[in-house]
């Protein structure tokens, strides 16, 4: 059976409770929707929703080599952090691939907390324990100890505000801060993953189904998988093993902001330089479709018969109500506004590379 | 409720039959497992299936679905209002979101397929998996 197979997270009663219809995602038992995934995505891009992303894994580093290890294995420029921020990173390979993308907080000094997606984290974990070997750092897999809630859209400082300590707006983007919410010792981080203004909580697993609770009742929508999917795409916020992985670099996947060469040797560096001074193979670009039908994961992009690229992610936009995705095509042929072909079960449809991200929202 | 008076396939396809005019749609039970549907590709008029022909597509937010033929015959008419409103389908799957009317050559083929009854029983054993 399913249930005995699956993991689940401490906010699984109540999401069946609320009429979550439960999946089987990377061996996590999660809602990919409650209602409607169109709802759903709709109640974040102009309310506020709900997400329960416990599954996430986070891994903590400490110690006085902390920093040498995260700057050694990641591209991004982790001395640029300072306390209370949260910056978006590239863990990778020598081979510039990525073992995962990541958010690292600093919390004090050389004390990181490492945010990693589910299904990578006991990679992650064990490649960070690899590469710290002979240091004098502590790395710790401490996933089983938070549940983490992601409220998104608008309405969510209004609704997050009365429930906490923290004075939220004075915090800014990627900043966190350690406090209670709804009873609960808490990390609120206003970070997230749909495009939209909001917050991440990470609390202890037995304070999450109230503090879930509690949020819901205060009239956030509770939100599934199939809209975050949604909504990140809308976004082009990259899925890991979707539209990057191993065998991928960030400069392929469009993700150069978080390359920083001038910061010193890391894991990767060699490949990248090259990739910058000629310019990578290929590149993820955004897609509308211009034909009928949708360019999903997988298919192949085609040209005269021969296979050229892929589509990484697809789906039918719900805030532009047209199919937009995004796909990986030789670099000179990524221009915006040039045509290409995507084999859709075996009919060969068209689809225009466009600018991203598809969706941006209207600063406040 | 799965309407008694059609008949349903194990890949999630109704028909209902009045005189040799078949009526094909997706059940109440398909619609909830695909969500949202965006679009349905149909078949032309005049087209001829046979009985396990892909008949068509249905495209919803998360994936991407198959529609089979339940009996062989000719389509003799399209549901033209789900290219505009494709969520007919999830909100009267049975009514209005019907999708071809199938002239049939083999009328018997109807006879195989299961009644409501069993048809809720094999969605049963279908969402204890």
């Amino acid at each position: 059976m399913i249930e005995t197979l699956l993991k689940k997270t401490p906010l699984h009663p109540v999401e069946h409770q609320l009429g979550g219809k439960m999946v089987d995602f990377g061996g996590w038992e999660l809602p990919v929707q409650y209602s409607s995934i169109l709802d759903e995505h709709e109640a974040v891009r102009t309310h506020a929703g709900l997400f329960d992303v416990s599954h996430m894994g986070e891994v903590t580093v400490k110690g006085p080599q902390a920093l040498p290890l995260l700057q050694r294995t990641t591209c991004n420029d982790v001395s640029k952090l300072e306390d209370g921020r949260a910056q978006y990173n590239g863990l990778l390979y020598p081979t510039a691939g990525f073992v995962d993308d990541i958010l690292i907080y600093r919390m004090s000094g050389d004390d990181y907390f490492v945010v990693v997606n589910a299904a990578n984290t006991d990679k992650d974990y064990e490649w960070l324990l690899e590469c710290a070997k002979g240091m004098d750092v502590e790395v710790r897999n401490v996933s089983a100890d938070y549940a983490q809630l992601a409220l998104q859209g608008p309405e969510a400082e209004r609704i997050l505000q009365p429930l906490t300590d923290l004075d939220l707006s004075s915090m800014k983007y990627y900043r966190f801060a350690g406090g209670i919410v709804d009873g609960a010792a808490s990390i609120v981080s206003r970070t997230g993953y749909t495009g939209e203004d909001g917050f991440e909580i990470y609390c202890e697993p037995e304070d999450g189904p109230r503090v879930f609770r509690t949020l819901v009742d205060r009239g956030v929508k509770p939100c599934g998988l199939g809209a975050r999917d949604t909504l990140r795409l809308e976004a082009k916020m990259a899925l890991y093993g979707n539209d990057i992985d191993h065998s991928t670099t960030p400069l392929e996947a469009d993700l150069g902001w978080i390359v920083k060469l001038e910061k010193g040797d890391f894991m990767g560096r060699e490949v990248l330089e090259r990739e910058k001074a000629e310019g990578p193979r290929r590149k993820l670009i955004g897609f509308e479709m211009v034909d009928r039908g949708i360019g999903r994961h997988g298919y192949p992009v085609i040209d005269c018969g021969e296979e050229i690229g892929v589509v990484t992610s697809g789906t039918h936009s719900p805030t532009l109500k047209k199919a937009i995705g995004l796909a990986y095509l030789p670099l000179e042929r990524s221009a915006p506004g040039s045509t290409f072909t995507i084999l859709i079960r075996g009919k060969e449809t068209r689809a225009r590379v466009v600018p991203t991200p598809f969706y941006k929202r209207a600063k406040s | 409720m799965t309407p008694e008076d059609s008949r349903y396939a194990k890949s999630h396809e109704y028909i209902h039959v009045e005189g040799n005019v078949g009526t094909i749609g997706i059940t109440d039970y398909a619609q909830k497992e695909l969500g949202d549907v965006v679009f349905v590709e149909l078949p032309q008029v005049g087209t001829q299936l046979e009985l396990g022909d892909e008949l068509g597509s249905i495209e919803s937010v998360k994936a991407v679905s198959e529609l089979f033929s339940p009996v062989s015959g000719e389509v003799v008419e399209v549901n033209e209002s789900l290219a505009d409103k494709p969520e007919l389908v999830n909100t009267d799957p049975y009514g209005d979101g019907w999708m071809i009317k199938i002239k049939l050559t083999a009328p018997d083929e109807v006879d195989e397929l299961m009644n409501a009854e069993d048809y809720e029983d094999y969605i049963q054993t279908e969402a204890g998996k």
